[in-house]
């Protein structure tokens, strides 16, 4: 029977102090050789620091039709951000 | 371009949602995988963005060519890297086809059968050093025209796969065009080969852009879902225009008699390339179309027994771990 390589999500830290970041995928058929495969396809010019693996099969995506319900309640919370309040200018920074 | 001709699929969709999905285009959303989209948006991406994997692989070819040849070794170690990055191009956007529902081996058997094609330009062979010159200077420069405005492409997954290729692509025009210089200002023998290598390359390179698209209806229906972004002409004359100069630079003469500056368009006048030898590469019968295939072809099946290995191995770590707990 016919199998291919599982796909990999390829996840680096640009550098020290930042978090990893989505950079692509991958086929590799296990960890170990996905992390080499990263190394090569995702960091030629040194674009990181550390690189994470995820197969591809085990991320749960939220749904697009779920939009409304997921991110509608954050639109009537204004007050959530700071520049919902004045504060006068003669209380300096803050 | 390195996807040409890529016919864009008619669309049999509920008219409320394609109206809907046009409107996002048009407000410059990103489409994302799991967002709905027109079957003929689907479809007519993947035949795009494979043939634009298969021609970054495939034009590892000519030059890998050269790398056991290459003058120095200076030379010969950056070659590597950049085929090594060609390379990299063509798995970003295998991976970036496969979103769309089209597995990574489908792919490739598309490309061995001849059900997809690759970038005509890669069908020419590569017969002297200075090959690798113009390949970078013109082929290279040629792709980055074509692809910089695709970094702007709706569908998300090919627009950031353009930004990784985009920001590597600079390199390789300039290695070539460093090349260039080094054999035109060389000995007599080596301007030659410099004059010559640009003498072949120059009406593949313009062939790269495609036919004219004026009366194209794919053409329309792909730059309205933003997967084209500009016509075919447009490109050329914009590749025309700024490469005309570098030549001059190099003290090289395009092969074209009618080329001139063209005051009133503010841009050159320049010779159409043989469009029948094009749809002639297309169809197959390139130079050295059947050398590629082959070479693809040999690759995939002597590359059958590591696929598999891989596999058995990891699963056999899995199970001695499984075992262990």
């Amino acid at each position: 029977m016919k199998q291919e390589w599982p796909l990999w999500e390829v996840f680096i830290r640009g550098q020290h102090g930042l978090s990893h970041r989505h950079v692509g995928s991958l086929h590799a058929a296990d960890a170990e050789h996905a992390i080499q495969n990263a190394r090569d396809v995702y960091t030629r010019r040194k674009e990181g620091v550390s690189i994470w693996v995820v197969p591809a099969a085990d991320i749960t995506a939220s749904s697009p039709d779920d939009k409304g319900s997921l991110y509608d309640p954050a639109d009537d919370k204004v007050y959530r951000h700071p520049t919902f309040f004045d504060i006068p200018d003669d209380v300096g920074a803050m | 371009m390195y996807a040409q001709m890529i016919k864009s699929e008619a669309t049999q969709d509920d008219p409320e949602k394609l109206a809907a999905f046009q409107a996002r285009i048009d407000a410059g959303e990103k489409i994302e995988p799991k967002d709905w989209m027109p079957a003929g948006y689907r479809k007519t991406l993947i035949r795009q963005i494979g043939q634009h994997a298969h021609s970054e692989i495939v034009g590892q070819l000519p030059e890998g060519n050269w790398i056991t040849r290459a003058p120095t070794l200076e030379r010969k170690a950056i070659l590597l890297a950049k085929v090594q990055d060609e390379a990299g191009h063509g798995l970003y956007l295998y991976c970036a086809a496969e979103t769309l529902g089209v597995s990574r081996d489908e792919l490739t058997e598309m490309l061995l059968d001849g059900r997809m094609k690759y970038s005509s330009i890669f069908a020419y062979p590569t017969l002297t050093w200075a090959d690798m010159g113009a390949v970078g200077w013109l082929v290279d420069g040629a792709a980055i025209m074509n692809q910089v405005p695709l970094q702007r492409t709706s569908y998300g997954p090919y627009a950031r796969s353009m930004v990784r290729i985009c920001k590597e692509e600079s390199f390789h025009q300039r290695q070539g065009f460093d090349i260039m210089m080094k054999m035109a200002n060389g000995t007599e023998a080596q301007k030659r080969m410099a004059q010559d290598a640009l003498n072949r390359f120059w009406y593949p390179s313009l062939m790269m852009f495609g036919p004219s698209d004026k009366e194209s209806v794919h053409s329309e229906q792909s730059m309205a879902w933003k997967i084209k972004m500009n016509s075919n002409d447009e490109l050329r004359q914009k590749f025309v225009d700024q490469t005309v100069p570098q030549a001059e630079y190099l003290g090289l003469t395009i092969p074209d008699e009618t080329l001139a500056w063209n005051d009133e368009k503010g841009g050159y006048d320049f010779a159409e390339p043989d469009w029948s030898e094009f749809f002639d590469v297309l169809k197959g019968n390139g130079p050295c179309s059947v050398e590629r295939i082959e070479a693809r072809q040999k690759a995939w099946d002597d590359g059958a027994w590591v696929r598999e290995a891989r596999l058995a191995h990891a699963a056999k770590k899995r199970a001695a771990k499984v075992a262990a707990e």
